[in-house]
This record gives C-alpha cells, sequence and structure tokens, in this order.
C-alpha cells in the first residue's frame, strides 16, 4: 500500500467535497426558506453570497491538484462543473461584492426554481464525486 | 366553534394555519409579511411560464413587398361609417366579406355561442380591412359573468386581466401563446371609496383573503371562500349592516356589495405607530443646475403648495442640497433665519446636528418659507461642477432613517464625486445603430443597494432628472425602482431656452407635491388555488412570493404581474383574484385598500380568444420586452415581440378558424394586435436604427414598466383626432357645455392633409400639427393668428378666446384631460419646422428608414407564420 501523491488528492478531495456537500445542502435549504417567506431575500443574499466564491475556489483547487497528480479521467468528470461555475460567474449581475444573487431579482419565481434546481444537482454531483473519490483512493492505495 | 370564531379577534396568523390559537400565544411580529398574513403553504413553484421564445428574425428593409391592391385605396374615410362592424371593405370583396359574416353568424347560431362571444370572433383578414380602428375610445371587453357579479366586479381601470376568460389549464393556456397576466392600479385616485370600520376585519382563516363579493354563504352563519373554498364563520358583529341598520343580512354589508374597499386597520396591522409624512429635498446646487435654472422654478412651485402637502400636524420637512460637499439646514424654530451647516467630508458624511434638520412643518412655517426665497440667490456665483450625489443620498438616508418617509431628489448631471460616481458610457456614435444597445443595465450596484436600505426603513426616493447631457439614468433611476419611487425626465431643461420644459416641470411639481401618497405600505395580491403569480413588474421591492414591499405608495403608479396556472381550475367557474394594499395615510391612519376581481373559467380555446384583452396583453408584453432587453439583449427582446404575434396568430389559425387563409386572418378581438406591437416596437425604448440618446430609452423604458395601463396606451398608440372640421355629431352633452367627438385616425400620413389640422394626444405630450393650407377661420378662431405664416414655431398652448370654434376646441380638450393626473406639454407644430419630426415619429403605421411600415408588418408576420 503505497501512499502516493495520488492518493494523498483524493483523500483531501474527499474531505472537502464533504465540505461541498455541506455548502450545496445550505443553498438548498436557504432557497427553500425564501420559497416559504421564513426569511427576507436581502438577509438571506447576504448569507449567501459570501459562501460562491469559497465553493468554487475549493472545486478549482482540487482540479489543479488532480492536474498534478495526472489522474485524468476524474479530472474530464471535474471539467464541465468547472466551466459551469466559469460561466455562472462571468454571467452573474451587476455588484460590487462577491457573489451570484442579487436580492432583487431573486424573488422571481423563474430564478428561484433555477437555484433550487441547481442546488439539487449540484448535491447529487458531489455526492456522487464524494463516492467516485473513496473508491479512487482505495484504488490507489491499493493496485500501487 | 367558539375557538375558531375568537380567531378573528387575533389577526396575526404567521403564515400557516397552524397558529390560530388564542391572541396573547401569539409571537411579536417582527417583519410585515406576518403582520399582512401569509398566503399558501407548500404551493410549490410551477412550470416555466408561457415566455416568447427568442429567434432569429431576418433583417429589416431586406424587402420591400408591393401592396395588396384591395389595400391601396382610400381617400378619407366616411365621417359615418358604422362602428361597431369594423372595415370597410372594399367593392371588389364584397362578397368574401359576407361570407364571413354569414359563417359568423351561423357559428353564432350554434353552441350557445353568445352574441357578445360572436363578435369577438369574428375572423377579420388584416391584409384587406385597412380600417381596423374603433373610432372611440372601445371599453375593454366585459367578462362574461351574471349580471348582478358584472355590477360589482372591480372597475377595469383599477384591476384588468390580459385574458378575461381564464383558460382551465396550462396546456389550454399554452395552446392559446398569449401571455396570462394581471394589470394593476391600485392606489388610483377614486371618487367613491367605501370606507370600513368595524372592529373586526373579516378574513378567510386559512388564506387570510378578505371577505368581498365573490364569497357564497353558505347560510346566516358560514361563507365560503371563493379562493381557496373553505368555510369560514360569520362574526357576529358582521350579521349587523350599518348602512341600513338591519340585522341578518350580511350579505348587505359594503365589504361584501362592492369590491373596493378599504378598511381600518386596527393595530394588530402596525409594526410600530404610523408615521407621521416627512418629506426631504435634496438639491443639486451646482454650476450647471443653477444655470439651467430649475431652481427658481421648484422654490417657487413649493412656496405655492407648502399648505397643500398631504398630512396633519405632524407632517415634517428638511433640505439638503449638495455640490461638491453636501449642505444641511437648521430650521429650528427660534432662529431668526435658516442656519446651513456645510459637511465637505464626503467620504464618510456625518449628520451635523440631530435635530432641526427636519423639522415640524406648522412650527418653522417662517423659516422654511425664508428659506425657499433665499435659496436660489444663494448658488447664483456658485464655480462648483462637481456634483457629490451619492454621499448626498446618504446623508438623506441617514436623516430619514427614524421615521421612514419620501426624499426628492433633484438632479442636472452626472454623480461625478463621492460614493456612486458614474462614467459617461454611451457612445454618441452608436445612438443608430441596429445591433445590440449597451448599457441599458446599471454600471455599479451602489444606487440599488441604496434602494434596498431605504426600502427597509421605509423611505422612498423619487429622483427628478433636468440635464442635457448623458447622466446614466440606468444606474441612477435604480433608486427609484427598488423603493417604490418615481422617475421624471425633463431631457435639455433650461428655463430660458426651453420654456415647454419647464411649464411641464412646474404643473408636473404641482401634482407631485399635492398628489395623495401613502407610507409604510405593503401589497399582497392573492387568487384562487391553481393560479400564482411567478413575476412582478413595476417599482417595489419583492419580499417574498407574493409580498410586495412599497416604502411610498403614489396615485400614478402602474403594476403588472404574469401569472401562471399551476393546478387545474376544471372543478371551479369563477377565479378571483384580490390585491390587498396595507398603507399608511398622510394623516396617520393605517389603511388597507382590497380590491377584487372576478373572471369566469372556461375550457375552450375560442372562449380564450374571445375575451382577450388586446390593450393589457400589449402592456405586458411592453414590460416582458424591457425586463428581456436588460437581461439579454435589446434584438432578442424585439424577436420576442415579433415571435409572440406570430406564435398566436398561429396558434388562432391552426385551433379556430376553419376558412382557408389568403390573408392574415385574426379574430376581431385580436385585431389590433399587430398594430400594437409593431407601435411598441417603434418606441423609443424598443426602436433600433433611429437615434435615440441612451437617457431618454432608459427613461421610456422606466415609463412603460411603471405607468398605468392607459398611459401606456397612450405612449404607445396615440390618439390621433382631426379637429378643424368638427362637428356636433355624436357630441357628448355634460354640463351644459357641448363636447364634440371626433374619430380616432389610424396613425399615417395618409389621414394628414394639408388643409387639416390634427391632434395627436401622446399621453405627456400633445401635438397640434397644422397643414399648409389650413383653414385660416381655424388659426384665426382658435390660435389667434391671421394666417398661417404669422404662426410663431414655438407656440405651446391654445389662447382662450371667445370664439365658438375656440370654445369647442378647448371644450374637447379639456374633456380629454379631465381624469388626467399629469398634464400633456401641448405643442403647436407646423409642417414646415423641424418639431415635425416628433410628430411624424409617431405615425407608427408609416415606413422609416429603419422599420416596417404596418403593412410590411403584417406581410413580415404572415411570412414567419407560413414557416
Amino acid at each position: 500500500m503505497a501512499f502516493t501523491f495520488a492518493a494523498f488528492c483524493y483523500m483531501l478531495a474527499l474531505l472537502l467535497t464533504a465540505a461541498l456537500i455541506f455548502f450545496a445542502i445550505w443553498h438548498i435549504i436557504a432557497f427553500d426558506e425564501l420559497k416559504t417567506d421564513y426569511k427576507n431575500p436581502i438577509d438571506q443574499c447576504n448569507t449567501l453570497n459570501p459562501l460562491v466564491l469559497p465553493e468554487y475556489l475549493i472545486h478549482v483547487f482540487f482540479c489543479v491538484m488532480f492536474l498534478c497528480a495526472a489522474e485524468w479521467l476524474t479530472l474530464g468528470l471535474n471539467m464541465p462543473l468547472l466551466s459551469y461555475h466559469i460561466w455562472r460567474y462571468m454571467s452573474r449581475p451587476v455588484m460590487s461584492g462577491p457573489g451570484l444573487y442579487d436580492p432583487t431579482t431573486i424573488m422571481n419565481a423563474d430564478i428561484l426554481a433555477y437555484c433550487q434546481k441547481e442546488g439539487w444537482c449540484k448535491l447529487a454531483f458531489y455526492l456522487l464525486s464524494f463516492f467516485y473519490y473513496l473508491y479512487g483512493m482505495i484504488y490507489v492505495l491499493v493496485s500501487s | 366553534y367558539a375557538l375558531f370564531t375568537c380567531t378573528y379577534k387575533c389577526l396575526y396568523v404567521s403564515g400557516d394555519s397552524s397558529s390560530t390559537t388564542t391572541g396573547s400565544a401569539s409571537p411579536v411580529p417582527n417583519s410585515y409579511e406576518y403582520v399582512e398574513g401569509g398566503g399558501y403553504s407548500g404551493t410549490s413553484l410551477q412550470s416555466p411560464p408561457t415566455s416568447v421564445p427568442a429567434k432569429q428574425a431576418p433583417p429589416f428593409g431586406y424587402n420591400y413587398p408591393t401592396m395588396h391592391p384591395a389595400y391601396q385605396q382610400n381617400p378619407a374615410p366616411r365621417p359615418d361609417s358604422s362602428p361597431s362592424h369594423g372595415g370597410y371593405n372594399p367593392p371588389g370583396y364584397q362578397p368574401y366579406s359576407q361570407v364571413l359574416t354569414l359563417l359568423s353568424s351561423a357559428l353564432g347560431g350554434l353552441g350557445g355561442v353568445s352574441e357578445l362571444e360572436a363578435e369577438t370572433l369574428r375572423p377579420v383578414n388584416l391584409l384587406q380591412e385597412r380600417n381596423i380602428l374603433p373610432p372611440k375610445y372601445t371599453p375593454p371587453p366585459e367578462p362574461n359573468l351574471s349580471n348582478d357579479l358584472r355590477k360589482v366586479n372591480c372597475s377595469p381601470d383599477t384591476f384588468r386581466c390580459t385574458l378575461t376568460n381564464i383558460p382551465q389549464t396550462q396546456a389550454l393556456l399554452n395552446k392559446a401563446r398569449l401571455p396570462l397576466g394581471l394589470l394593476l392600479h391600485p392606489f388610483r385616485d377614486l371618487t367613491q371609496l367605501p370606507v370600513i370600520t368595524s372592529n373586526t376585519i373579516v378574513r378567510c382563516r386559512s388564506c387570510r383573503t378578505y371577505i368581498n363579493p365573490f364569497v357564497s354563504f353558505l347560510d346566516q352563519r358560514r361563507w365560503k371562500r371563493n379562493l381557496c373554498y373553505r368555510v369560514n364563520d360569520v362574526p357576529d358583529e358582521f350579521m349587523y349592516n350599518p348602512v341600513t341598520r338591519s340585522y341578518g343580512e350580511p350579505h348587505k354589508r359594503p365589504e361584501v356589495q362592492n369590491s373596493t374597499v378599504e378598511f381600518i386597520a386596527s393595530s394588530d396591522y402596525m409594526l410600530r405607530p404610523p408615521q407621521p409624512a416627512v418629506y426631504l429635498f435634496v438639491l443639486d446646487v451646482s454650476h450647471n443646475a443653477v444655470e439651467s435654472g430649475y431652481l427658481n422654478v421648484f422654490c417657487q412651485s413649493l412656496l405655492d403648495n407648502l399648505e397643500k402637502l398631504p398630512g396633519d400636524t405632524r407632517t415634517r420637512i428638511g433640505f439638503v442640497t449638495f455640490d461638491s460637499t453636501v449642505h444641511f439646514y437648521n430650521l429650528q424654530e427660534g432662529l431668526s433665519q435658516p442656519q446651513m451647516l456645510v459637511v465637505s467630508d464626503i467620504d464618510d458624511v456625518f449628520i451635523p446636528t440631530h435635530d432641526n434638520l427636519l423639522v415640524n412643518l406648522k412650527e418653522s412655517k417662517e423659516l422654511v418659507k425664508d428659506l425657499l426665497n433665499a435659496l436660489p440667490g444663494m448658488f447664483t456665483h456658485t464655480r462648483e461642477t462637481q456634483s457629490a450625489l451619492g454621499p448626498a443620498l446618504q446623508a438623506a438616508y441617514k436623516l430619514m432613517c427614524p421615521t421612514g418617509g419620501r426624499v426628492s431628489v433633484f438632479q442636472t448631471q452626472l454623480p461625478t464625486l463621492g460614493a456612486g460616481l458614474l462614467q459617461s458610457r454611451e457612445d454618441p456614435n452608436l445612438r443608430s445603430s441596429t445591433k445590440n444597445v449597451q448599457h441599458l443595465g446599471p454600471a455599479t450596484d451602489f444606487y440599488k443597494k441604496l434602494a434596498l436600505d431605504c426600502s427597509g426603513q421605509q423611505i422612498g426616493v423619487d429622483l427628478f432628472l433636468l440635464s442635457s447631457q448623458y447622466s446614466d439614468l440606468a444606474s441612477l433611476a435604480c433608486v427609484s425602482k427598488y423603493s417604490a419611487g418615481s422617475v421624471f425626465y425633463y431631457p435639455s431643461f433650461h428655463h430660458v431656452h426651453n420654456t415647454a420644459q419647464s411649464q411641464k416641470f412646474q404643473k408636473d411639481l404641482q401634482r407631485y407635491l399635492t398628489r395623495k401618497i401613502g407610507f409604510e405600505a405593503v401589497m399582497r395580491i392573492r387568487c384562487t388555488k391553481g393560479l400564482s403569480i411567478h413575476t412582478f413588474h413595476g417599482n417595489f421591492f419583492v419580499r417574498s412570493t407574493d409580498l410586495l414591499s412599497l416604502a411610498n405608495v403614489n396615485p400614478d403608479s402602474g403594476f403588472a404581474v404574469q401569472m401562471s396556472i399551476e393546478g387545474s381550475l376544471a372543478d371551479t367557474s369563477l377565479a378571483c383574484f384580490q390585491a390587498a394594499l396595507l398603507y399608511t395615510s398622510s394623516k396617520g391612519k393605517r389603511r388597507i385598500r382590497v380590491h377584487t376581481l372576478c373572471l369566469p373559467v372556461v375550457s375552450q380555446l375560442s372562449e380564450v380568444f374571445a375575451g382577450a384583452d388586446i390593450q393589457a396583453i400589449t402592456c405586458l408584453l411592453a414590460n416582458m420586452a424591457i425586463d428581456r432587453s436588460i437581461s439579454s439583449s435589446l434584438s432578442d427582446a424585439r424577436d420576442a415581440l415579433v415571435n409572440a404575434v406570430v406564435d398566436c396568430l398561429t396558434a388562432y389559425r391552426a385551433n379556430g378558424s376553419n376558412i382557408q387563409p389568403s390573408g392574415l386572418i385574426t379574430p376581431a378581438a385580436l385585431r389590433l394586435f399587430p398594430l400594437y406591437v409593431l407601435a411598441l416596437l417603434k418606441q423609443k425604448a424598443l426602436r433600433t436604427g433611429t437615434s435615440t440618446r441612451l437617457d431618454e430609452r432608459v427613461f421610456s423604458m422606466c415609463e412603460l414598466k411603471c405607468q398605468p395601463l392607459l398611459q401606456i396606451m397612450r405612449m404607445a398608440h396615440p390618439d390621433l383626432y382631426r379637429i378643424d372640421n368638427m362637428t356636433d355629431q355624436a357630441a357628448l352633452h355634460l354640463n351644459e357645455s357641448v363636447i364634440p367627438q371626433p374619430h380616432l385616425l389610424q396613425l399615417t400620413a395618409e389621414k394628414l392633409t394639408r388643409e387639416g389640422a390634427f391632434l395627436m394626444d401622446c399621453g405627456s405630450v400633445m401635438f397640434l400639427w397644422l397643414g399648409k393650407c389650413c383653414n385660416e377661420t381655424f388659426i384665426r378662431d382658435v390660435l389667434g393668428y391671421p394666417n398661417y405664416a404669422s404662426l410663431p414655431s414655438n407656440m405651446t398652448e391654445i389662447p382662450e378666446l371667445q370664439t365658438m370654434y375656440s370654445e369647442r376646441t378647448r371644450a374637447f380638450i379639456s374633456w380629454l384631460l379631465e381624469s388626467r393626473t399629469f398634464h400633456p406639454a401641448f405643442h403647436v407644430v407646423k409642417d414646415d419646422t423641424s418639431a415635425k419630426t416628433s410628430f411624424f415619429q409617431h405615425l407608427v403605421e408609416d415606413r422609416t428608414e429603419s422599420a416596417f411600415s404596418y403593412y410590411e408588418f403584417l406581410l413580415h408576420i404572415q411570412q414567419q407564420m407560413s414557416k
């Protein structure tokens, strides 16, 4: 059982994906609170916006790590999400601070529905990648 | 039942029906949505709305087809052509139209279609019938309800739906390809408003809807809601009818007899004691501002109207002026003259003294008058050219935080200093570009964030922009859009060089200062179960899925909402909508104004088409197009508008008529649809290819989103009348004066003649165009000049002469202006002056170098339909 750099990458990715799953669940709960009028949009956006960039940066971080570890398959599977993140951030509304969500437009039913769907899809993706990294880590640990 | 009846005493239900226990145990509400009462819990959000897809359209002007021969004729129409049966068909096509009328009357006899519907479903071939415009203003279509329901239904001026027959399912709505939405004017000035002062306001337990004329009383003591179908109890107090002083007839009470009522709200509806009226005026006093001379007009206007500001003894007023620094005025009661305090640290503006900047109007009236008299003179020699609008607004926010109220900002240039400074983004060379127009959205979110902060503290910000250069209205307008304020724009304002604008500013100020106002308001729109609202248009902040937060509410703003059908409406025959506006009046009373609209539900596509209200559809499409042009691009929005017409007419052809079309067939209810959409495409907001200044374009977009429906329709499709040969035929006799009723003319130069004088009513501006050979009697008797050549080129009003001609003309014009709140600017346009371009721009049926004529547009649509 050799402890290679790739195994280390997978382990780190496993931990970080747990954090990403947490973010995705937070998003889902936040939008549900908005929809059921439990919180007002300004406060909710102020809590959600600071979490956007950290999530994206964490994901970029382990893409870079997989690049360094030459794990091409894993990198390939993460590429669509990376490009989606880049597109999403480029087309965000004009705002001075970091973030994606504008309190004046977030209550629009289309945007709210879109964000909720996005939350669920990301949660599914992160869960699947969690198990994939687990498998990958064991594979790398065992096979070298 | 005792437990349930006592719920009427405690009116804070926090959004779901589980907390309907006794009042003392309820939590203290901490925000307005709880106070007003929740909507449905657990309604899931629905499928995407019937938004129009964007398609690629071929560029304009690629094909100039020849006109259909039947279309080409037309001398001026006979003045007494019968109005109700639409077109004047050319002789060669008599048989065709006869076939059509026979067929429609045959259809009318079958299947129980009412006469009204047969008329609205009568197929109209737009390529052949030239005169589709009704000769007079036609009221919106009446919903197909029983007579007593129709009588109590909400007035269409207040509450209007795009489809007066609501489709039963979303699938049916999609088949019709028409948008479903409501257009509201909830705080409109009303002459008659029943005010209810009972202790309990009767509302449904679960959905919190107010009692209205469309509930059904099951027996003496119970009533069934029409929105959620729950059965509720009638409280004891309700059994007594104060109007007829009788007992035991709850259905005769005024709440149940009128669909527009106002309730006096108890303290359950207040989060804090009702605020007093607080007015703050933030004035630009840079060199530019003083040059333009607006300060004189403003101070004089305010002095004249100081007594008439809505409010009571607690009304407060304050002034802030700014150029490169911010100035406050201490107006304390005992001072001999107002004291100016200058704050030059604009990066961190602070309030110099705690009180006396916003003073009680009654107590300090003399000081306020002194200040207004002195203000114009104080800054005549100023050399400051910078403008620190951002810091001034921040200061205003800090001043008004404790109470809330209204801030009126007067700005004459681009803000160049301090927070929120803006750059000039407009490229003058791109004004007439046919491609995308850039910079329609805000450059910075400073103003938006400020507006949201203000909205949270119940401060409404109104913006008056009086500049001649580019001032990035796209960013500045955000400060009013989200704090429920209004935007006023006077391009090229100058008190000497542009007297028309100056007069308009003065008249607008008078209306603005004296109109009714409501503070700390929230509005909620509820619909029958199965319908849901998904997008809101207008100046407010959407606080939750159906609650709108309006810091100020005024009688001149309109709102629009788009709806979708989530569930099926198959088990009900009536759909109801209720808009409830909770506000504090200027006298400190908490009121709730409730409007209820009831419409029938139908299951046939033809009935959906028959009930289409084309003006409401046009306004809703305008709102949607503006949203699309800001979020995606202007050309997408234009394509979407054209596709809306194409899709709708294709749907009609596919499902409705069984006549093989050789022309463009529409039902009579929708015959004006292509014309109105063409008019929208030629509006300043949406046009391409014609030189349009960016600020004017953005202002036109703001107007389309927040004006009430009638004003928007006049803006988009102005009314044109010939007034030099008005007869008394069909004239109205009101109050001993005879008001002639000339016919509405189509907006094409074909209808203008050199011998005539024509009046065009565009809502905010009116043009009187005189042909070169205009009747000299008319010029002499109505305008006061001996002949055409002696008319000055910038006349802005009709003199009051004692001739009969003049009286008739003035009677007609004042009748047109009767129910208007903002008086339009008036221009007399001679045929040979440069001002005539602004007149001719409004003739939407004509071809310009960058846009279709009406006929070409119809052919374009026909071509798209056959793809």
